[in-house]
């Protein structure tokens, strides 16, 4: 998952420029239109290439025969960057054309990166060109999506392209945004529109907390009931199996992995609905009160039904990692049943009853290594129960900086590999320009060997669905969900300032509005192409 | 109106959530629907009697219609077209039924006779300040009937009965008997957008329109130039919003096409437009367009290449300022223009030295509120002279400035909020409040509750002190919304402040309002309104839009 792409944008044409010898001078990044999130290497010259759309064309290069059988996902990727990159053809805006031949090729190979056969003959005497060289198609994705980024229109309509060099990789291999499902349903649309902005942003995870307790709106093959009951409404607020192939695809298509939330024993109200037997009946002196509380761990039907229902949705899931949940467990309603006391004493577990979560998400863990997936469990787990297997993610959710970097330090120090979520909640929201508190995050700011910090493999901006739903998600995700994007794929180094991303991020924003996405605005002014919905 | 804050560079720390993943860590009481017997109502009505006895409504035969004996006919646009848009509301997701022809299994309502009592039904006019919006609606076999004196207490009445309908389990469409008396608490219920921070597309302010109504809003103060922009295209001086002063001279201005779209869109349904001129400060962009109006701020002796608000010791300015504000009052219907008068910063007056001059000539010495006193008196007169009453915001009336008897004062500052209302209100000045409800202002949660409690008559004045309280308005600042956010942001919050504005004294019960509250945005968002959710929760019917 390390994926690197250079491109070199190369052009060298005789039409309407002279032939001097420019050499790359590094312009400042920050004052120029330029690519969110900052490539690891850019050098952009004052040099400038007219592209015109009706002579632009995609190719592969020539040594690309051993690798054709993942064309189809460049090739969709072409159809979508084209309009992308000349958006007037879409809009019907006139746009001057120029003779000039614009060729863009691109080299990719499986082989390492420096490998001869994939040293291309960047120069084209003829005609300008630009290469894409990148060693997995990911790559190439997001290499296309900084070359998209780097067309500019002239005034009249001329779209142009700087002569640029850029090598560029990601900080982090994980970059995701949690959406949830339950607490409001979220239309196949909202998802799918959210998966375009993220790619954009480079994000690559699509991290689906996908039911909770308000609603369960998966609709499962083998537990029909649990969506036909536990679903807002059985028909209309459900993801069918179909939908679920659907963002699938359509993530796959932009290099985004779905790593889907099925949270329990807590956060499981929803999951009662449709599955007599599963949640803890609480109780209220000694007779149930009809209400009911987690999942029952002292019951060996919840494990049968737990390993039947992750054998379906390991399945439906490709992603080799599953995110267990095992957050905020609420043991007050374990502790009122006497079955579940008798099951304690029984295991010996005393009155702790985090014995008694880590048993049950030990157990779960299993069940899901059996099935060959990798677990992603909420930092809770691992507070409770430090002997989890070593290969588990641990997603860090809770606290102020201090506490969230000490929670790093030890779940590093005890090797687990740590997905930083905490400092980028932005359900929550304020007055201003809160973004800037998401962009000054260091993920590995914290204190640790070289070794503990490799283990932070990314970030995951969460928006958590109380207040959220399809009219407000869009604005409320963009652009304030790209200060992550930026931080956790540029170089710190070079990505310290705030307020030196500031009019890059504008600029950014204002293309992913042109681009259809409802990403609101940063401060008072205005883009050329205003949102034109409601 | 603004605070005195840097907002651009504003950042307010992000509470960081400890305790829990992911509960409501606001204080405010997460509420919880326990249904209300006033079903979806809102704002509620002032009286409200509903009977268990349920007709239905087929979209095939219902019919809005004039009764007999009403005073406006098939001539009333205001009414014909309210008629079809409540229909489509009401009607517009229904399919073709087929050509089955079902017997009535229950009783059926097939018409709503409107009747326009008062002898000028206000057809052809515009809605104004003392307009009659009250109205009786009565649902009983065979007909419904709404009673009005005037139109625009019949689109009031029309929002309500659309309101009382709903669909039984089947699907049909239901209406329980009932009988309303209603009529607003406040005359004066508005929300200001701000369309010079950020440009506002029509469809964006026309869409917010409908919202309005369905809220029983009454008064769209257009808070339209500002400091960022200038995007009123003006017959007079083209040059203002041409030459720089709108961020685009074609894509981010308003025409006098589109102004007049505007005030008809809101005068059929009932709305208002109140226009605000910002002046002296929250001027820059006038500058771009209109040389020597804005005051040259000096450095030393020199000026600095900088301006500060309008210049108010030349006679150009005032020649300036009568001709533009003619314009203003040939072009907006209505009977006020807002003249703002708000945050005006003395240092580039106190900087200019022809200003000191003048000022040590006119025995004004160091007293730069008394400079903006002397403009204001002069604007209010120009204003006067066109036939239009002035509104104002609170510092024109704090800082002394004789008022004439007809001024109303926008009081928008929250510290010092009881005081400044009771000494409003006790020089005799009607008053509009919309501190409570600056709602640019978020925060996490349900802060909606804020502003349903905020009470307008929360001071100790007397019975006359509170009669001069004529209403409030909803302000939503454009420094961080544009059209990819601003209607999700205002509703339903903005709801929250028209009941307040409309509904009895005493509806205050929050339990009941978010349960109303809740069906009222899942209505809202079923007309096309992006309305955000007030908490977890569906809505039959999602937003199907981006």
């Amino acid at each position: 998952y390390v994926f690197i792409y250079f491109i070199y944008l190369v052009f060298n044409c005789c039409t309407h420029h002279n032939h001097t010898l420019s050499l790359p001078i590094m312009l400042d990044l920050n004052t120029v239109e330029s690519v969110w999130p900052l490539p690891q290497k850019l050098a952009i010259s004052e040099e400038r290439y007219p592209l015109s759309p009706t002579h632009f064309n995609f190719y592969y290069g020539e040594d690309q025969a051993s690798i054709m059988k993942d064309c189809s996902l460049l090739d969709s990727a072409f159809t979508r960057y084209f309009p992308l990159i000349f958006p007037d053809l879409t809009s019907g805006k006139p746009t001057r054309l120029t003779g000039v031949l614009a060729k863009f090729t691109i080299m990719y190979c499986f082989v390492s990166l420096m490998a001869p056969a994939c040293v291309v003959d960047q120069l084209n005497v003829s005609a300008g060109q630009a290469v894409l060289n990148s060693d997995t198609v990911w790559g190439a994705l997001r290499g296309l999506e900084t070359f998209s980024q780097l067309v500019q229109q002239e005034e009249d309509g001329t779209y142009f392209i700087n002569k640029t060099e850029i090598e560029d990789f990601p900080s982090f291999q994980y970059r995701g945004i949690l959406l949830d499902t339950s607490r409001h349903f979220l239309p196949l649309k909202a998802i799918l529109n959210t998966l375009d902005a993220m790619a954009y942003s480079k994000f690559n995870v699509f991290h689906w907390h996908i039911v909770d307790d308000p609603s369960f709106p998966y609709q499962s093959r083998t537990f029909p009931d649990l969506s036909s009951k536990g679903a807002y409404h059985p028909m209309s607020h459900i993801y069918t199996q179909s939908d679920v192939r659907r963002v699938l695809t359509h993530a796959r298509l932009r290099g985004i992995r779905v790593i889907p939330e099925f949270d329990s024993p807590g956060h499981t109200q929803s999951w009662g609905k449709g599955q007599p037997n599963l949640l803890t009946p609480c109780y209220k002196g000694s007779s149930p009160s009809g209400t009911f509380g987690p999942i029952n761990p002292a019951s060996a039907l919840s494990y049968i039904f737990m390993s039947q229902f992750l054998k379906e949705v390991t399945s439906v899931f490709p992603d080799p990692y599953f995110h267990l949940g095992g957050d905020e467990v609420n043991f007050s309603c374990w502790q009122s049943n006497p079955d579940v006391r008798a099951f304690m004493q029984k295991m010996g577990f005393g009155k702790d009853y985090t014995k008694l979560e880590s048993f049950y998400m030990e157990n779960i863990v299993n069940i899901t290594s059996n099935l060959n997936k990798t677990s992603i469990v909420w930092q809770d787990v691992f507070d409770y129960h430090e002997r989890i297997p070593k290969d588990t993610i641990l997603h860090i959710w809770k606290g102020l900086p201090a506490q969230y970097k000490a929670e790093t330090s030890r779940m590093t120090k005890a090797g687990h590999r740590v997905l930083l979520g905490a400092p980028w909640y932005i359900n929550h929201i304020a007055y201003g320009q809160d973004w800037r508190i998401s962009y000054n995050v260091q993920p590995l700011n914290f204190s640790g060997t070289e070794e503990q910090k490799k283990l932070v493999i990314g970030g995951e901006v969460s928006m958590w669905g109380e207040y959220v739903d399809a009219t407000n998600l869009s604005p409320r995700l963009w652009p304030r969900a790209c200060a992550a994007a930026e931080r956790l794929w540029s170089d710190e180094s070079q990505t310290r300032s705030a307020e030196a991303a500031f009019p890059r991020l504008q600029a950014f924003r204002c293309s992913l509005l042109r681009r259809g996405v409802r990403a609101e605005p940063l401060s008072p002014g205005h883009c050329s192409d205003e949102y034109r919905g409601i | 109106m603004l605070a005195g804050l840097n907002f651009a560079t504003l950042l307010l720390s992000v509470a960081v959530c400890q305790g829990s993943q992911y509960k409501d860590i606001n204080s405010e009481t997460v509420s919880v629907d326990q249904g209300s017997t006033y079903g979806s109502l809102w704002p509620l009505p002032q009286q409200v009697s509903l009977s268990e006895v349920s007709f239905k409504l087929s979209s095939s035969s219902f019919r809005v219609v004039d009764a007999e004996g009403s005073s406006a006919g098939p001539s009333c646009n205001i009414l014909q077209n309210a008629y079809r848009r409540y229909y489509e509301y009401l009607f517009g997701n229904a399919r073709k039924t087929g050509h089955f022809k079902r017997k009535a299994a229950r009783s059926e309502l097939s018409e709503l006779q409107v009747s326009i009592t008062s002898g000028d039904s206000d057809c052809d006019g515009y809605p104004g300040a003392t307009s009659d919006e009250s109205y009786e609606l009565t649902v009983d076999q065979p007909y419904a009937i709404l009673k009005a004196p005037k139109v625009w207490g019949a689109l009031r009445g029309l929002e309500t009965f659309s309101q009382l309908v709903y669909e039984d389990e089947y699907g049909a469409k239901s209406i329980n008997s009932s009988k309303i008396v209603d009529f607003p608490r406040f005359q004066h219920r508005g929300i200001l957008l701000d369309t010079s921070r950020h440009f506002l597309p029509i469809k964006v302010i026309l869409a917010n329109l409908e919202a309005m109504a369905m809220n029983k809003f009454n008064v769209f103060h257009w808070h339209i130039v500002d400091d960022p922009s200038f995007p009123y295209l003006s017959r007079t001086f083209p040059q203002l919003s041409q030459m720089q002063g709108a961020y685009h001279p074609y894509t981010h201005v308003y025409t006098p096409g589109d102004v007049k779209m505007i005030i008809e869109f809101a005068r059929l349904r009932g709305i208002r437009v109140v226009p605000e001129f910002d002046t002296p400060g929250h001027t820059q962009s006038w500058g771009k367009g209109q040389k020597d109006l804005l005051t040259p701020c000096y450095s030393g002796s020199t000026p600095s290449g900088t301006f500060g608000p309008v210049n108010p010791i030349l006679n150009t300015t005032y020649d300036f300022m009568n001709l533009l504000f003619k314009e203003i009052s040939e072009v907006f219907p209505d009977a006020y223009v807002h003249l703002g008068g708000d945050e005006v910063d003395f240092n580039c007056w106190k900087s200019n030295p022809d200003i000191q001059k003048w000022m040590d000539e006119h025995g004004l010495g160091k007293d730069y509120a008394k400079l903006e006193s002397f403009y204001i008196q002069k604007l209010l007169g120009i204003v006067a002279a066109t036939k239009k009453g002035s509104m104002i915001w609170q510092e024109v009336f704090d800082n002394g400035v004789k008022l004439p008897a007809d001024a109303v004062v926008n009081v928008w500052m929250g510290s010092g909020l009881q005081g400044e209302m009771f000494n409003v209100t006790a020089a005799g000045f009607t008053t509009i409040l919309s501190a409570p409800w600056y709602l640019d202002y978020i925060s996490y949660g349900q802060d909606w509750q804020r502003y349903y409690k905020a009470e307008p008559l929360d001071f100790k004045g007397s019975d006359a002190q509170n009669k001069l309280v004529i209403g409030g308005e909803a302000c939503l600042w454009g420094e961080f919304v544009d059209s990819t956010n601003l209607t999700p942001r205002l509703w339903p919050r903005a709801s929250a402040v028209g009941e307040r504005l409309w509904s009895a004294k005493d509806v205050t019960d929050i339990n009941d309002a978010y349960s109303r509250l809740s069906k009222h945005r899942c209505r809202m968002v079923e007309r096309g309104i992006p309305a955000e959710p007030l908490f977890t929760s569906f809505c039959r019917h999602e937003y199907k839009g981006n």
